[in-house]
């Protein structure tokens, strides 16, 4: 699931078997900071109680569909529910806590110089 | 399923009814390197993971609905284990 904001919502008058009475609202997806990132889409309101400027959280794909009933319906992108609040954590500048020599030596092109390396954390292994 | 790391907590009032009861977390992709890769995505959390955690998240619909429990959940993304090292 993803981020979004409902910026409008449609209105149409000829849609396929099974689509009828379905709300459908114009979603422009955001990053995580809740600032806009990729295309706008249409998606179906499985809420039933989205409307524009709201924050909005939307699943893609054959799960979207399922928000509805009948589920069996072509619906590609729906919102799942309404955001109250997004708390993010301070960001670390660490990789993940125990990498392994071998992965830190696999990719150690692919980081930037820069990056401070981490600290050896003090892993607990289990004796055979 | 993608490695990832928990990056913030959602919250929300009203949504779909199978959303009931059911933690939403943000989550940081990681690349190859461990370091966050630029995606994010919100996954339920059926594990038990907190802050800054690097956790694993299955990204399917049919295995999220098998753990979760439903045959209409519409949940793709879950997270399923807490990664304590990688080897």
């Amino acid at each position: 699931m993803f981020l979004g904001r409902v910026i409008g919502r449609l209105v149409a008058a000829v849609v396929t078997p099974g689509m009828e009475g379905i709300p459908l609202l114009w979603v422009q997806p955001l990053d995580k900071h809740s600032r806009p990132s990729g295309a706008a889409f249409v998606c179906a309101d499985g809420t039933r109680m989205a409307g524009p400027g709201e924050l909005v959280y939307w699943e893609a794909s054959r799960e979207a569909a399922l928000t509805l009933d009948p589920s069996f319906v072509p619906v590609d992108h729906a919102v799942v529910g309404l955001v109250n609040d997004v708390q993010l954590d301070e960001e670390p500048a660490d990789r993940w806590p125990a990498a392994s020599a071998a992965v830190r030596a696999a990719t150690a092109g692919a980081s930037p110089a820069s990056a401070p390396a981490p600290a050896p954390a003090p892993r607990r292994r289990r004796k055979p | 399923m993608i490695l990832a790391r928990v990056a913030g907590r959602v919250t929300s009032t009203i949504h779909h009814p199978s959303m009931d009861g059911r933690a939403l977390l943000v989550l940081d992709k990681l690349g190859a390197d461990g370091r966050v890769s630029g995606g994010y995505l919100i996954a339920v959390d059926a594990a038990g993971a907190g802050p800054g955690q690097v956790v694993l998240v299955l990204d399917e619909g049919n295995g999220a609905r098998q753990i979760l429990g439903g045959v209409d959940l519409p949940i793709r993304s879950v997270v399923v284990g807490i990664v304590d090292d990688i080897g």
